[in-house]
């Protein structure tokens, strides 16, 4: 249980880039992913914005190097193209001797698929292809990466909701801990979907102008897609085989908000919950942290719940934060992994990347986000937040290596 | 991946299926058989577990899954674990269909949120935490037929880890119109309906679909109604791990300290579909003389009724009664004090579950 975990390796892929140096230079640049929809037909075309990945999926295909677009989803495309990074960075190859796992995450799974099955089907159950349909499953995209990894030891995939893919990383972490596995490539992936958008619209909780998370005046989040994951293993493992060590998986904490299927608490219960565990179990205190990379979506609820969690934890001395989803919009299950990334990314450049589209301070939080980017940041400690549907709040802490 | 412990203990059970299984004091006393190719739940009545204005909103399978925690909580006396976590291979599919079923013959227009929400899939176990009142880690799985093994695993690591000490975890599926039709024309179910009391002496192609809720309250500690130690799992394709299957059971076996003559039980996952059973065999054929018993007649098949098999298994466990209708071989005059859990779903994802008497 003493074993540190390490991260030996990552892989990214959003609307700001598909790679760590494509996504760097856009955080850098203040180049923000949110855009006009154009991946498929919509009522909402026009009206609403999306940060999309983009290639089509005929692109990913042969970005990926596979042979045909016919079984894959989406949503299994953009995650072979970001763990092909991470395992690559890695050092990763089928058939090694370090037992090597994959955990993944989505809360669609298959759905832009299916959504092309729905309506004959709909018409007439004997109609529409059911090769749309049979790659439904959120555990369609995991089994897809898995083989093209070829990865043996152990694979399954986490759903709970928006903090999915932090969930994968640390389920990833105990494994190793447990000694159950030597290495874990944990992530999570998400398509933009004709379901999620609506789904969200319903919930009337999209901002038209692109999210302002923390902003007085924001008006909902904005629907991203995208992938990460990361290597997982034990420092011993990392030094023994002379890998680069890229950042240290140093506390992590899940707790449930028990108030409200999708509302969180007006006090922030479970945010906090999740983040005094995460510092517990690195043994640090709130004045640690130098950076905190916040679940912001931008919606009314969770920025005013967030931020309440955040001033009761860290008091007067609250460090600098910002949402990199003005950046990549909300990328759902791949949400978690996508900022733990960015996180790693901070930490390597010494950088806090700006919360875009931010002018007016919220009138209930003596806070305000990072609006410019900020360099030498003495950055040591880094929390990146995930909070969910269901209540389901998690906090990650990654800290720079230090042998 | 194995996962091997001395010291957890299956101190409750709650389990809703298309058997009369909402109450553990009747072992399928009774059991219910049908010419069919789909099983429905014998549903309880929800209001003895969750209060009207709540359940007027849920959908079926949080009702199912909401009623078989509590069942499960009371049986173990616990009223609040350290974790909860559920494993489900498509979650609350109704509400999918509902909200995707809205959005295409509406064209996008005049959609309402509930089924939105409730097509999450952490829905069960968010719920379930939301009306205890629970704050503690929280954690969906869903991995086709790996669905609730993960739960288990995740489960017993937080245990073995410290981080908790009493753990719900549980599996969950529904049938719906909907995927029937599909996984009917993927060629999943018998074509004609088939006698449940003895399907698999008429074998053919197709099985029949089930579904159905199953909790555990799994502890570090041995409680007043223990029913078994939970002592090893682990999830595999014997494909991609290019060894035979009796091969694999050697090596799980021997990370528990045990040998295959050890088990005295063997229950499978056989559904009676031609084109994947013989799969069980090659397993059975390699047990010598352990008894074997089945349990998908009774609850039919579907990505998480290996979570019906280990209600089972732990029935049997603390009853020492093997139903007869499950028995496929007996065992004798054999006491039954460890029992090997096989299945497999559409022949990809396998898992052995390994529990003993405490």
């Amino acid at each position: 249980m003493g074993h540190r975990v390490v991260i030996t390796g990552y892989g990214i892929v959003s609307s700001i880039g598909l790679n760590a140096g494509e996504v760097l230079d856009s955080l850098i640049g203040g180049h923000s992913g949110i855009g006009g929809i154009t991946r498929f037909e919509t009522i909402h075309k026009g009206k609403l914005p999306l940060a999309e990945v983009k290639l089509s999926n005929k692109e990913l295909v042969d970005h990926c190097g596979l042979r045909s677009v016919r079984n894959y989803t989406r949503t299994s495309l953009l995650g072979i193209a970001a763990a092909m990074q991470a395992a690559a960075m890695a050092g990763y190859a089928a058939g090694q001797e370090l037992r090597t796992g994959l955990i993944s995450a989505t809360t669609v799974g298959g759905m832009d698929r299916s959504e092309d099955f729905y309506p004959p089907f709909l018409e007439n159950s004997a109609k529409g292809r059911l090769r749309e349909v049979v790659n439904h499953d959120c555990g369609d995209s995991t089994e897809k990466i898995a083989g093209f990894l070829g990865i043996r030891d152990y694979t399954t995939t986490i759903s709970t909701a928006c903090s999915s893919s932090a969930n994968s990383l640390m389920l990833g972490a105990e494994l190793i801990k447990a000694g159950m596995l030597d290495r874990v490539i944990a992530g999570g992936t998400d398509a933009v979907t004709r379901f999620t958008l609506n789904g969200f619209n319903t919930l009337m909780i999209l901002d038209k102008e692109g999210c302002r998370p923390f902003d007085g005046n924001r008006a909902g989040l904005t629907i991203g897609e995208g992938a990460a994951f990361l290597v997982l293993e034990t420092e011993e493992n990392a030094l023994k085989h002379g890998k680069p060590i890229y950042g240290i998986l140093s506390g992590y904490g899940n707790a449930n908000d028990a108030y409200h299927q999708t509302a969180s608490s007006p006090e922030g219960t479970g945010a906090a919950l999740a983040m005094k565990k995460a510092l517990d179990m690195g043994s640090l205190l709130p004045a640690d942290i130098s950076y905190i990379n916040v679940h912001g979506t931008g919606t009314q609820n969770n920025d005013l719940s967030e931020g309440i969690a955040v001033q009761n934890i860290f008091g007067e001395n609250v460090p600098p934060f910002s949402s990199t989803k003005s950046f990549t919009g909300h990328t759902l299950g791949a949400a978690g992994a996508i900022e733990a990334v960015l996180s790693l990314l901070s930490i390597q450049q010494d950088a806090v990347f700006p919360n875009l589209r931010w002018s007016t301070p919220m009138k209930e939080l003596y806070i305000k986000p990072v609006t410019e980017l900020i360099r030498d940041a003495g950055l040591e400690h880094v929390m990146s937040n995930s909070f969910g549907f269901g209540g389901n709040n998690s906090s990650l802490v990654l800290s720079k290596y230090i042998p | 991946m194995v996962t091997t412990s001395d010291s957890i203990y299956i101190n409750g059970l709650g389990n809703i299926s298309p058997q009369k299984t909402s109450d553990n004091s009747n072992f399928l006393k009774e059991p219910v058989t049908s010419v069919t190719n789909r099983l429905a739940c014998i549903e309880p009545n929800y209001r003895d577990f969750i209060s009207p204005d709540i359940l007027r909103r849920m959908g079926r399978l949080i009702k199912m899954g909401v009623a078989s925690s509590r069942i499960c909580l009371e049986d173990a006396g616990c009223s609040m674990p350290d974790a909860i976590i559920t494993g489900t291979g498509l979650g609350c599919l109704e509400d999918t269909e509902k909200f995707l079923g809205t959005l295409v013959r509406n064209k996008e227009e005049l959609l309402t949120p509930t089924s939105f929400i409730q097509s999450t899939h952490n829905t069960v176990s968010a719920q379930i935490a939301l009306l205890l009142k629970c704050h503690n880690y929280n954690f969906t799985y869903v991995h086709r037929g790996w669905s609730f093994e993960s739960a288990l695993t995740d489960a017993m690591v937080q245990i073995k880890n410290g981080r908790a000490s009493t753990v719900l975890a549980g599996g969950m599926d529904e049938l719906t119109n909907g995927s029937f039709a599909i996984t009917s024309r993927l060629g999943h179910w018998r074509r004609k309906p088939a006698d449940t009391a003895c399907l698999f002496s008429n074998p053919a192609k197709g099985s029949i679909a089930g579904e159905g809720s199953a909790f555990f309250l799994l502890s570090s500690a041995p409680g007043p109604s223990t029913y078994a130690v939970l002592s090893g799992l682990q999830t595999f394709n014997p494909k991609s791990l290019n060894n035979s299957l009796p091969a694999i059971l050697e090596g799980f076996l021997g990370q528990a300290g045990m040998l295959p003559g050890d088990i005295d039980l063997a229950l499978c996952g056989m559904n009676g579909d031609t084109s994947s059973d013989s799969i069980y065999k090659e397993l059975t054929d390699s047990l010598g003389n352990s008894g074997i018993a089945a349990w998908k007649h009774l609850s039919g098949e579907y990505q998480t009724s290996s979570a019906f098999g280990l209600w089972m298994a732990s029935m049997i466990m603390k009853s020492g009664d093997i139903p007869d209708q499950a028995v496929i071989r007996g065992t004798g005059e054999r006491p039954v004090k460890t029992i090997l859990i096989y299945n497999h779903h559409l022949g990809l994802n396998h898992s052995f579950i390994l529990i003993r008497k405490p």
